[in-house]
């Protein structure tokens, strides 16, 4: 029974990278606009996050830069997609390799860095309890972050004016210029704040999972995140739930291997990219469904007066 | 439709456009090669021979602090070693594809006249460069292929992980030692079993617990891994990877890690025992000295230990007992004298059956197609099916 | 004060001039980081831009690294064309190298009696396994109006779990100790090279009449034109009876085939067996291509060419001058950013203005000053 407190820790462990970007990539799309260089963002942060750890000897400094680094980066593509109209996804993509090759440049000299020595997080008293407290409060303060991120965009989309505005630049922007709201402004603001969250992701990624800085270290969580946004059907708490599945596979894996249960770990890893697939499938189904959840201008640009 | 006017503007353009390359082209012709790093040539009356030049190979970064930083080191010793008779450098990063081969050539292309792959992964490009280019001397790391200009080398891990089984039998309150493995190959297989005897020679309770990765080298999986592996109720860890990770999730958990590969003790003070180091260092050194003297031959194999210094265990930490210190300098002395093996029977397999008789002595032979796990080891060798 | 006015239509001389305006960006900023690197400028942009033509054995290595790009996007070009987002381009690569490594392994004794046949039925094997791949998105959008962007990308990852299944398992070498790969392919199956002593093998010749034929398709077919129609206006192109269903399997077909294509004459070709190292991220770097080169199949040339040179340029910065390798992607990424960035001159003029002017217009119902 320890054994799967402790898997369910290390998964929500694990969930927690997935989950910031997957939420920050959801505030992107709401918006209107695909970002497909995730990766980038996140490469680029969790070297700057990690090189800002190193030489200031806090973690929270490290952090704050990898949110830093995503937001910036995140402005240049918004300004390219939102302002000069370029191609959503060939930007994104762009974007991607150049994060890639920046991050690995950067990091040259800091890949035989350490952090100083990580601390072991607890929560005071409930972590304590009997299998409850080791399978859950024993976590980085992020990781409870990231839950009360996904609760806060929840109540955010649904019911407060701010956010339903946005969901109305995402899904009918013509409508919403109409109306007097500034289109691309609102979407410039989604844009930087999705990537500082995709900033955040990468950071805590080098910072707290593993904190080392390997070039290439983010090793697809990016584009896994964006498939969260559609497994997740654009909610947030689904995308939680579905970082958690996607970031929980690995451990899975290692857990059966453990238990000497022989399962080819390939088809262990395809689950969850199968399972997106399949979600895909099933709400595509139904064109009026679609049409109430995925916002509607997703990866058009938008040009006011055009 | 592009109109013929269209057609036009970029012909017209792409001539200019070579144009100016051409003439860029012009300029920086000169070849000269960047070296590593080379003392500059005193000047001497009589003409000094021409330096050897020497070309290392690396798939991984220099700065990774496993395996390709212990390459690094060895052919900095090289360096040292002979001064300004050689001139080395290398590259970094080669992916194990048709990449290989184009950098290979490459190298052989500038003047490089001893080149050292250090990946199993660049035999087949190695064998093709080295049929073409005959007059260019290949060694190729970890391989199993020779021909008359390339020749394979290897280090005895199963050495250092022995001794470091042996500290790890002292130290494990719960009797199970864990292994983050690498790739299913015989290589890696031995090391955990090697692992494991160490371990049992000390304490016959042992169990060992692996998680395989499928990959040389990815710090998050490896994270991950060993977080497995102690929540499985493993204390101490030792790995086939190549990156600290292991051993700094070990310390986040408050348990014991070895070092491998390059001394990692930097990484997790608190949590590593000891590293079991390769020292390339002697053997590159060899077949420099051997390049030089014009002594080099190909077709032949080279496996080297503790014995000719290319395997130890350093950095033992202060937490374990001065008497398993003791036993482990014993132990290196018999692997220099011969006066001890580590593969030497009766040695059972998972299945309880001997593998090796009592007081028979498994020779290179065997250990290179292990394909076992001994009596210790939990769990199923993957097949990948 | 500059803003940017939209032009009455888009200009034509922009649309050559933006790629090469933004080489020259991206060659200005490299030699400011080679110089900001403490290397000589001229002779890192010398590597980049010269080494990899200078001779007959550099093209030959060239264009074992441009065919693939080429082949790939062509495929994408027509894709993307018709408003097909296939971005798993990977992918379809990847089944192209399992579908011809499986007919490579069988080889020796079962297929003996087609001699040097066996690399046509390499070569269409490829083809066919990447249009299965590609037909997956295809399929799935047509009945299911799923997004092909995502089931395109999600294909990639498995495709290559499914590459690191077989060669960890059942197509392993078995004489090879346990190391993930396949046996090499026996040398009847593998690509005829084109001149004896270089690399430069009958892929290149193919990609070459691949080119002519999508230009063809592309400007000269009725077919062609119909896709060129669905992607500029869907609605008219409905109007005019063109299936739009056509118009999303053809392309998609098209370019998994080519992809397939692009990943039997890698794994039957340089490399010579399957190995775990086999996506190295061509079908994303296609991408790139593509739009480089404009969508038209003379400017892909173009731009396959010059990427492949920034990732040989790459490998050599990195052995001749201890330059890092990650300085390809930041070129290749650079390029592609200038190219973005220099396309906006396309629709729009930059203009000076006096007064700072809102580029957006009024919104309805205002009745003021902003």
């Amino acid at each position: 029974m320890d054994g799967l407190a402790l898997l369910f820790a290390a998964t929500l462990n694990a969930g927690t990278v997935l989950g910031f970007a997957g939420l920050g990539l959801l505030l992107n799309e709401r918006a209107g606009i695909v970002n497909l260089g995730a990766e980038g963002i996140m490469l680029v942060a969790a070297i700057a996050g990690f090189a800002a750890t190193v030489h200031s000897g806090n973690d929270w400094v490290g952090l704050s830069a990898g949110v830093a680094a995503g937001g910036f980066l995140a402005g240049i593509f918004g300004v390219l997609v939102i302002w000069l109209n370029t191609n959503q996804f060939a930007t994104g993509l762009a974007l991607s390799l150049f994060g890639a090759g920046v991050s690995a440049f950067l990091g040259i000299q800091y890949v035989q860095e350490k952090l100083p020595e990580r601390m072991q997080w607890t929560v005071p008293w409930l972590s304590d309890l009997p299998w409850l407290g080791a399978a859950v409060f024993r976590q980085h303060p992020l990781v409870y972050g990231a839950i009360a991120l996904a609760f806060a965009l929840t109540w955010w989309f649904d019911h407060s004016r701010s956010g339903l505005i946005l969901r109305a630049v995402g899904d009918a922007p013509a409508s919403a210029h109409a109306l007097g709201f500034p289109v691309r402004w609102i979407r410039f603001a989604a844009v930087i704040a999705g990537g500082a969250l995709c900033g955040l992701a990468g950071a805590y990624l080098s910072i707290v999972y593993t904190p080392l800085w390997v070039e290439g270290m983010v090793a697809g969580k990016g584009w896994i995140a964006l498939a969260l946004t559609t497994f997740a059907s654009w909610r947030p708490g689904r995308i939680l739930l579905g970082a958690y599945v996607f970031g929980g596979v690995t451990m899975l894996q290692f857990y059966l291997q453990g238990e000497g249960i022989e399962v080819p770990i390939q088809f262990l890893s395809m689950m969850p990219y199968l399972a997106t697939i399949l979600v895909l499938v099933i709400i595509s189904r139904n064109a009026a469904w679609v049409r109430s959840h995925m916002p509607a201008s997703l990866g058009e640009p938008f040009t006011p007066g055009a | 439709m592009i109109s013929t006017s269209k057609r036009s503007i970029v012909r017209l353009v792409s001539v200019s456009a070579l144009a100016a390359i051409a003439a860029l082209g012009g300029c920086g012709k000169k070849e000269e090669p960047k070296p590593a790093a080379a003392p500059a040539p005193v000047a001497a009356e009589a003409p000094k021979p021409e330096p050897l030049k020497i070309a290392f190979a690396y798939i991984g970064p220099v700065g990774d602090g496993g395996w390709t930083f212990a390459h690094d080191n060895g052919r900095k010793a090289v360096e040292k070693e002979f001064g300004d008779k050689v001139v080395t450098s290398f590259v970094e990063k080669v992916p194990e594809s048709a990449d290989a081969e184009r950098v290979m050539r490459d190298l052989a292309s500038q003047g490089n006249k001893l080149i050292f792959g250090t990946t199993f992964g660049y035999m087949e490009p190695m064998l093709k460069v080295a049929a073409d280019l005959k007059d260019v001397k290949f060694e190729h790391a970890t391989g199993y292929k020779q021909a008359e200009n390339l020749r394979t080398y290897d280090s005895r891990t199963y050495e250092g992980a022995y001794m470091a089984g042996v500290i790890a039998g002292k130290m494990t309150k719960t009797n199970t030692i864990g292994v983050v493995g690498s790739i299913p190959i015989p290589e890696v297989i031995r090391n955990i079993n090697s692992f494991t005897l160490g371990a049992q020679s000390v304490n016959p309770k042992i169990k060992t617990k692996v998680v395989w990765v499928f990959e040389w080298f990815n710090p998050p999986k490896e994270t991950e891994a060993a977080q497995s592996l102690i929540n499985g109720g493993a204390d101490v860890l030792m790995q086939n990877t190549d990156s600290p990770a292991v051993l700094q999730t070990a310390g986040k958990n408050k348990k014991f890690a070895f070092g491998w590969d390059s001394d990692m003790t930097a990484y997790s003070p608190e949590a590593h025992l000891a590293s079991a180091v390769i020292n390339w260092g002697p053997y590159y050194v060899k077949a420099t000295r051997d390049a030089l003297e014009g002594k080099w031959t190909g077709n032949s194999a080279v496996w080297w230990g503790v014995k000719e210094d290319a395997i130890d265990i350093v950095s033992i930490s202060d937490k374990v007992p001065a008497e398993t210190k003791e036993s482990i300098e014993k132990i290196k002395t018999g692997l220099k004298d011969g006066s001890f093996s580590i593969w030497k029977g009766p040695i059972l397999g998972q299945d309880g059956k001997e593998v090796l008789k009592k007081d028979e002595v498994a020779d290179d032979k065997f250990m290179s197609s292990i394909n076992f796990y001994v009596k210790g080891v939990e769990g199923k060798i993957p097949t990948g099916k | 004060m500059l803003r940017l006015e939209a032009r009455p239509q888009p200009s034509s001389i922009m649309t050559i001039l933006s790629p090469v305006l933004a080489l020259v960006m991206t060659i200005g900023i490299g030699f400011f980081f080679f110089l900001v690197l403490g290397k000589d400028p001229l002779r890192g942009l010398q590597l980049f831009l010269i080494e990899p033509i200078k001779n007959g054995a550099a093209l030959g290595e060239l264009s074992i690294k441009a065919t693939p790009l080429l082949l790939i996007a062509l495929g994408l070009a027509i894709c993307y064309r018709a408003n097909v987002w296939n971005i798993g381009a990977e992918g379809q690569f990847v089944l192209g190298a399992l579908g011809g490594g499986w007919v490579a392994l069988h080889a020796g004794a079962d297929l003996a009696w087609m001699g040097r046949g066996i690399v046509l039925a390499i070569l269409v094997a490829g083809v066919l396994s990447g249009m299965f791949w590609a037909g997956i998105p295809a399929l799935l959008r047509d009945r299911f109006s799923a997004n092909e962007v995502l089931v395109s990308l999600m294909l990639v990852y498995i495709a290559e779990l499914l590459l690191s299944y077989l060669v960890f398992g059942p197509w392993k070498d078995p004489m090879g100790y346990n190391f993930p790969q396949t046996i090499t392919f026996p040398a009847v199956a593998r690509i005829p090279r084109l001149i004896e002593g270089l690399r430069a093998n009958i892929g290149l010749l193919i990609a070459g009449f691949v080119v002519i034929g999508c230009w063809v398709f592309q400007f000269r077919t009725f077919r062609g034109f119909q896709l060129l129609v669905a992607g500029l206006a869907p609605a008219a192109a409905r109007y005019a009876g063109f299936s739009s269903r056509a118009a999303l399997w053809t392309p998609l077909l098209l370019s998994g085939g080519l992809a397939g294509l692009a990943g039997a004459l890698e794994v039957a070709g340089p490399v010579g067996q399957l190995t775990p190292y086999i996506p190295v991220g061509y079908g994303f770097a296609a991408i790139i291509v593509a739009y480089v080169g404009r969508l038209h199949p003379v400017g892909i040339v173009f731009a396959a060419v010059l990427m492949s040179m920034f990732y040989i340029g790459g490998e050599l910065a990195q052995s001749r001058l201890g330059l890092p390798k990650s300085l390809t992607g930041v070129f290749q990424g650079l390029l592609l950013f200038t190219l973005l960035g220099c396309d906006t001159l396309i629709h729009y003029r930059i203009r000076r203005s006096l007064r700072i002017q809102r580029m957006a217009s009024p919104p309805l119902g205002a009745t003021g000053a902003p």
